[in-house]
């Protein structure tokens, strides 16, 4: 079979669906995106084989893929380390119900924060949940990982989480791929009680979990992941997770005379831990993200005795993601001369699109709220309208996370802000700002709620909104005043009208919401080529 | 055989297809490839850059170390000089000399080509003019890979291969066009 090219995300995906993936959930969030667009354009759901949507949230997505899992069938949930937030609730939980069909959890997580407000490592929540995860170190082994993670899961009837970064979801590398094989038969769980997780049971269960966390131990010992390789140079003993291993392999070449332990499986391989600590006189640990097995190893004092080194104990920068320089300098190598530029290029920060609606949103705020005496804030979200922050713009004044725009107006005004102004994106205001809003009427708090409505989750490529142009009735059915659900269009030649609007709805004392609704002028670019080439094909 | 670029460029110029082509053209010999890009945020009209890597070897890094890139290959002047650190110091820089000003304090053009011109092998192109010249602006980038062909170490024909296989599900007029752009980046970049 030919070698393919493919993203890490991509490898992972088609990997899943040669291991009898059944269902994939997932909501879009950078850099795991490309997963579920994989499945999405695959051949596989285009003839009804296999199941693929994006759901509303990543804790539904997780939630669907349980059930689907309840089931007996392959199933998954994908998202971005933050998105791991959303649905720690049933990811904690689901290790305790268990799994029937092999269930997996993909999370990408974005260490330098390429895409995202931080840099929380996914592997943290193990040690809540008590889940096996595998931590592929290159694409070939993505592509490898959901097969083995299915029978990992089924096996022990456990939730297993696939551990991605940036740097391998958004790497393409040449791989090799292997056999189909067939999905699983719709079965019902042998032991239906255990998915009651009432106290009574839910002990039961959860004793059962921390028992069997010996056996995860063990077979992280014996996993293809987890790899030992000898030296004679015991001086020091390095210890690489993930894609660290391949930066380290990259910059000791052939060369390399000292102890290696590759993790790519956790729970830690205690008894590989072990021995490396046991031959070598000093350990570097290298791993993408936080100071994770670092951590574990040095324990409570630090050891000092074979020294622990790492991003701790500042041998390795403390945040931001590993690069080859960084791994050669760590590990002593002599630096390369490198050509400086006298010249500093200027900054070219990320910037809304000429003609993007968000831009008209921006600039009716702007008018009302800034060039007024009256004041106001606009406590905003996660999408491409976060970029109004930055200039020419500089409208918004908070985005913390999904969700949080109405809730945090709705404290705020509640403890006496006044003109307190929530913007949002349609998708993330069906993803977690609903729930808010209904606070909002409970508590009949002097909010005014901006929903731009671009018809698209714009920011990760053009995802189908699960608003779905329903948000006036969302709004009205929360409990909103039906007068108080206005629609604008936000562009330029409506802006005193717009103004005028914001304007009223501030002055409304109860909650009010402005819907600015007009396509995202990447997905209408799009949408107009493919209508000309179908018409093109018709003549 | 062991080659390590960066393709620099800004959101919107085609970088991307750019490194797929390369990167296609380099497994479709059977090396090994590796290639880092940007998605999401980084995209809207900002910064946009790749690390391509290929080898008869076996790969474990996404990323160039700096230092070690044999060849920077740019869309845009500006951005070319932003990844100087990665060039070795035998590598070589080639740019299109179009810029692309969308931001205030965009330095003196001049300044800029002459700072390319001072890195030990370099070339420059005018992308601009020879995607007009080959029949479609969006062509840009294969009139750069045209001009960094050179320095890739990949026949001639597996790249046009790849140019076909990349753009073949959007016709003829367009494969030719791509094709007739990579071959004037490709002379011009012969004819300093």
């Amino acid at each position: 079979m030919p070698t393919r090219l493919l993203l890490g995300n991509e490898a992972l995906a088609q990997g899943a669906i040669d291991a009898g993936l059944s269902a994939a959930y997932a909501y879009p969030g950078t850099p795991s995106t490309e997963i579920t667009e994989y499945i999405l354009q695959s051949p596989e759901v285009a003839a009804g084989h296999v199941i693929s949507h994006w759901t509303a949230n990543e804790k539904t997505a997780l939630e669907a893929a349980l059930g689907a899992s309840y089931v007996g069938k392959r199933a998954m949930a994908s998202l971005k380390h933050v998105g791991l937030n959303v649905a720690a609730d049933p990811f904690v939980n689901s290790a305790i119900a268990g799994a029937n069909g092999g269930l997996i959890i993909n999370t990408a997580d974005d260490p330098s924060m390429h895409s995202s407000q931080n840099e929380q490592d996914s592997r943290v929540y193990l040690d809540l949940a008590l889940m096996p995860c595998v931590e592929p170190a290159n694409q070939q082994e993505a592509y490898r990982t959901p097969a083995y993670a299915f029978d990992l899961s089924e096996r022990y009837r456990i939730p297993v989480l696939i551990r991605m970064t940036t740097r391998l979801s958004h790497s393409r590398g040449t791989i090799q791929c292997g056999q189909h094989r067939s999905q699983n038969p719709f079965s019902l769980p042998e032991d239906p009680k255990r998915y009651i997780l009432l106290p009574a049971l839910a002990r039961n269960s959860y004793a059962q979990l921390v028992e069997r966390q010996a056996d995860f131990v063990r077979e992280s010992e014996q996993s293809p992941f987890n790899e030992y390789s000898e030296g004679s140079d015991r001086s020091l003993g390095i210890i690489a997770c993930g894609i660290a291993h391949g930066y380290v392999l990259e910059a000791l070449g052939d060369a390399c005379n000292h102890p290696i332990l590759k993790i790519g499986q956790y729970p830690i391989p205690e008894a590989l831990v072990e021995r490396i600590i046991g031959q070598c006189e000093r350990i570097l640990v290298f791993e993408e993200g936080f100071p994770y097995v670092e951590a574990k190893l040095r324990g409570i004092p630090v050891r000092s005795s074979p020294a622990i080194h790492g991003r701790l104990s500042g041998h390795l920068p403390r945040v931001g993601e590993l690069t080859p320089q960084i791994v050669a300098e760590a590990l002593d190598l002599e630096t390369l001369p490198t050509v400086d530029a006298s010249l500093t290029p200027a900054p070219r920060p990320p910037a809304l699109c000429p003609g993007c609606p968000h831009a008209d949103t921006c600039k009716m705020l702007n008018e009302v709220l800034q060039a007024g005496d009256a004041g106001g804030t606009v406590f905003s979200d996660i999408g491409c309208y976060t970029l109004g922050a930055l200039p020419p713009y500089e409208a918004i004044d908070t985005c913390v996370e999904m969700g949080a725009s109405i809730t945090m107006a709705k404290g705020a005004a509640a403890s006496g802000l006044d003109r307190a102004v929530a913007l949002i994106g349609d998708s993330t205001f069906v993803h977690s700002g609903m729930t808010g809003l209904l606070d909002c009427v409970n508590e009949h708090v002097n909010v005014t709620v901006v929903i731009v409505d671009n018809l698209t989750i714009a920011m990760t490529g053009g995802q189908p909104s699960s608003a779905e142009s329903r948000l006036s009735a969302i709004c009205a059915g929360l409990g909103i005043d039906r007068d108080h659900i206005r629609i604008i269009v936000p562009h330029q030649r409506n802006h005193e009208d717009n103004v005028e609007v914001l304007n009223q709805e501030l002055a409304h004392p109860g909650p009010s919401v402005i819907i600015a609704q007009r396509e995202c002028i990447q997905t209408a670019r799009r949408r107009a080529r493919k209508t000309a080439s179908k018409e093109g094909e018709g003549r | 055989m062991n080659r390590n670029m960066i393709l620099a460029g800004v959101g919107g110029q085609g970088l991307l297809a750019l490194a797929a082509v390369i990167g296609e053209a380099a497994r479709s010999l059977d090396l090994d490839v590796r290639q880092a890009e940007v998605h999401g945020m980084a995209q809207r009209g900002g910064v946009v850059q790749s690390h391509l890597r290929y080898a008869d070897r076996p790969l474990h890094s996404n990323l160039v170390q700096e230092g070690t890139a044999d060849l920077i290959l740019a869309l845009e002047p500006m951005e070319a000089l932003r990844y100087l650190p990665y060039l070795s110091p035998t590598g070589a820089l080639v740019s299109s000399t179009a810029p692309l000003v969308n931001i205030p304090d965009y330095p003196d053009e001049a300044t800029i080509l002459a700072e390319i011109q001072s890195a030990s092998s370099h070339r420059l192109v005018d992308a601009t003019a020879l995607a007009k010249e080959a029949g479609a602006l969006q062509a840009a980038n294969m009139v750069m890979l045209g001009a960094g062909s050179p320095f890739l170490g990949l026949p001639e024909s597996a790249l046009l291969a790849a140019i076909r296989q990349f753009f073949s599900g959007k016709g003829k007029t367009v494969i030719e066009t791509n094709e007739r752009a990579f071959q004037l980046g490709r002379t011009a970049a012969k004819t300093p």
